[in-house]
């Protein structure tokens, strides 16, 4: 079975390639990249017009990954399930998702890696890379039995959401780690801090009569954090970096060679807290939105390398967390589906290399996370992602796949949309009207 | 002139015009001679249902309230926290979208959350929402009424100096109070200890100091506010002693006040802590005309509400 995407505009990371031209694939596989500079005019003329996709210049980019989300399966499948969540994922042009431990049970045991590792398989649209947690239950203390969790298919370890508090524990998990190659995800937060804020500390949150996170919460906990990896030379991601001084601080330690990337959500280098106003629930996350300053240097870490990796935090809930007083809703947004839209504002807004923006979409995550994909090579399996930048997307309940609707961006008509997604040669995604036909 | 109000909630000082203020306190006016006819009863509330609704314990606000709609012959049930369903887990939008189904017409609401009486609004179709203080946001109605006290008082807001002392950070009064004095002209200082002064105060338009002799000074008014213990998760100050000694009113920091200087307290009151028992007593004092002016203020409010409703 043979598949040629040609007329596409060419955009892979990996080999720093961007130019117009054709893909084959070929069982699942790809079988050639050929480029128009180089001559390639539209030949394999056995093919039949069914089996060829004239992109008509829309980008094509390597299947997306996304480093940090939440599937809510096992234990709140009424806000997401991993098949909703990879269908959401593949909706937004994602093949691959790492998803975090806070299911009910925790991943903390090789039982609830193995479900997921078997549920993905089984429903999933998209991969799914179980992070384990980092200590036992989430609460701090204990380690996991992390070599194991690694045989069963983890591929990270984390206390996302409730970040390790004793840097005594941080630092034996960051050694054990070690020996495992493993990495570290870190929500950086210092809880003493944090109290029981609710959104960033500062001009809104006084307007508000919130309660305030201050900066300086993630700000510590960076600096711990960066400091403990480079004393234990353990390999440490930063997760949802939302502060200037954060960056600056990562930004400083890659310049000293600690071994140390870092992401950002969509959310942080597109909102700050004045999206809190009316007491907005689906625009309350932790870390919090914060200042058009942090939201600068966010931008700014993305454009210099200092931020590694574009991950959306993907945090499905329903009516039931959100629809209720705002110093009790629930922390987080959906963004699987939002998340190119969003990205590209970089590109048309802020100067970005488009080269740079699908790096950290994909090549970037999947060096991080050391796994395949994230680029465009020969036989390789053909992972990919067609993107067209000008099409607008209306986001309302109706056009998201995903259990949830928990978005700030809900009503709102984004421009850019992925039109079809394709995983080691299936198609999980495509808004074409059926099998293969020629865009429009 | 206007007699309607432009909102048909009373969530926050910030959404009601100079308009709306001066109307409030104009109808305030004229109905508060009702309060001291021996037949305290009049009828244009007739037939309106107000439901306070009250999560959050409270004796003057409730009290108050309950008055004001009583005198206006209002029909007024009360629900307070400790006996509804919240206690059986039911949502805050489900409790109120059943109080909501026996048709009130106004609902008071206080709540701990910051936000709730705005999210109530959102919710509900069938009925005005009056936000009898949200959590560590604002209390409108108060500052209304200590608008009200200044005014009687001292005869204008625009150019006086108003000092708002103590814990800032907690106090949804301040809140209110900084916003509803600076949009009346008046020049709005706020001072108590650093811990307790938030970040982002500027943002209200208040001057803030340390220093409490510089708000202090020539002030025309002082309000001062009680330390909330409650909402501390822990103590934000050393102790009330060492509170007393640098920032409590005591004579000797009266001395630089205008000559004609209000003292006000939204009470409770810690009498020892924030001001002396005779400063509470003194003839400067106005805490309990305040407490006066509070029912007339609110019968004003549920009045305009009502006929803008009728």
């Amino acid at each position: 079975m043979e598949l040629l995407f040609e007329n596409a505009r060419l955009i892979d990371p990996a080999s720093g390639l961007d130019e117009m031209g054709a893909v084959l694939v070929r069982n699942g596989r790809i079988a050639g990249i050929f480029l128009l500079k180089d001559g390639f005019s539209g030949e394999f003329t056995h093919l039949l017009p069914s089996q060829r996709f004239n992109l008509k210049g829309r980008w094509l980019v390597p299947g997306l990954i996304d480093m940090h989300v939440h599937l809510r399966e096992p234990g709140e499948e009424y806000k997401e399930t991993i098949a909703t969540g990879t269908r959401a994922a593949a909706a937004g042009g994602f093949v691959a998702v790492a998803c975090m431990p806070n299911t009910k049970p925790v991943n903390d045991d090789v039982t609830v890696t193995t479900f997921i590792r078997h549920k993905a398989a089984m429903e999933g649209s998209a991969r799914v890379y179980p992070v384990a947690c980092i200590t036992k239950g989430q609460a701090g203390q204990a380690l996991t039995e992390m070599g194991m969790l690694l045989e069963a298919g983890a591929i990270a370890f984390s206390d996302d959401g409730r970040p390790v508090k004793d840097s005594a524990v941080m630092r034996l998990a960051m050694e054990y780690a070690r020996g495992f190659d493993a990495l570290i995800i870190s929500h950086a937060e210092e809880l003493g801090l944090v109290a029981d804020g609710v959104m960033n500390e500062g001009r809104m949150s006084q307007l508000l009569g919130l309660k305030g996170i201050p900066s300086v919460a993630e700000e510590i906990a960076v600096f711990r954090d960066i400091a403990l990896a480079k004393y234990t030379g353990a390999r440490l991601h930063i997760a949802h970096v939302s502060t200037k001084a954060a960056v600056e601080l990562i930004r400083r330690a890659k310049a000293e060679g600690v071994g140390v990337t870092a992401e950002t959500a969509p959310h942080y280098f597109t909102l700050t807290e004045d999206a809190v106003e009316g007491y907005n629930t689906n625009a309350k996350m932790n870390p919090p939105l914060r200042t058009e300053e942090d939201r600068q240097a966010v931008i700014e870490g993305l454009k210099d390398g200092t931020l590694d990796a574009i991950a959306t935090d993907h945090a499905p809930h329903s009516s039931l967390e959100k629809e209720v007083e705002f110093d009790r809703a629930a922390n987080g947004i959906i963004g699987l589906e939002t998340a190119v839209s969003l990205s590209l504002e970089l590109v048309r807004r802020h100067g970005m290399n488009p080269l740079q923006l699908i790096a950290c979409l994909s090549w970037s995550p999947a060096r991080i996370l050391r796994v395949a994909g994230g680029s465009l090579r020969v036989n390789e399996p053909a992972d990919l992602c067609v993107i067209d930048v000008d099409m607008p997307f209306e986001v309302t309940r109706e056009n998201l796949f995903s259990k949830s609707c928990n978005t700030p961006f809900l009503g709102q008509r984004l421009s850019g949309r992925v039109v079809l997604t394709m995983k080691a040669g299936v198609v999980t995604h495509s808004l074409l009207e059926s099998g293969f036909i020629t865009l429009p | 002139m206007n007699n309607r109000l432009s909102v048909k909630h009373i969530l926050g000082v910030e959404q009601l015009t100079l308009e709306d203020i001066r109307l409030i306190l104009d109808t305030a006016e004229a109905l508060k001679e009702i309060l001291d006819r021996p037949i305290k009863k009049v009828p244009p509330l007739r037939g309106c249902t107000v439901v306070t609704l009250f999560f959050e314990p409270s004796t003057r606000t409730r009290l108050s309230f309950e008055l004001a709609a009583k005198r206006l012959s209002a029909d007024t049930v009360s629900v307070s926290a400790a006996t509804s369903s919240v206690l059986k887990g039911e949502t805050l939008l489900d409790t109120v979208k059943n109080v909501e189904a026996m048709r009130p017409d106004i609902l008071v609401v206080r709540h701990s959350s910051s936000g709730a009486p705005h999210f109530l609004a959102r919710h509900l179709t069938g009925c005005s929402v009056i936000n009898a203080g949200d959590g560590i946001n604002q209390h409108p109605t108060q500052a209304l009424l200590d608008l009200f006290t200044v005014r009687e008082r001292l005869g204008r807001v625009k150019g006086l100096k108003i000092a708002i002392l103590g814990d800032i950070l907690h106090s949804r009064v301040a809140h209110s109070d900084i916003r509803i004095f600076k949009a009346m002209g008046a020049h709005v200082f706020v001072s108590g200890p650093a811990s307790l002064l938030p970040i982002g105060l500027e943002a209200l338009g208040a001057c803030v100091t340390t220093k409490v002799e510089e708000a202090l000074a020539s002030a025309d008014v002082v309000m001062l506010l009680r330390l909330q213990k409650e909402r501390q998760g822990r103590s934000l100050i050393p102790s009330e002693r060492e509170y007393a000694n640098f920032f409590g009113l005591v004579q000797e920091r009266c001395l630089n006040l205008a000559p004609d200087a209000i003292l006000m307290h939204p009470g409770p009151i810690n009498r020892g802590v924030e001001l002396t028992s005779e400063l509470a007593d003194s003839q400067q004092s106005v805490i309990l005309n305040q407490v006066t002016n509070g029912v007339a203020v609110r019968m004003a409010i549920l009045s305009l509400l009502w006929a803008d409703r009728s």
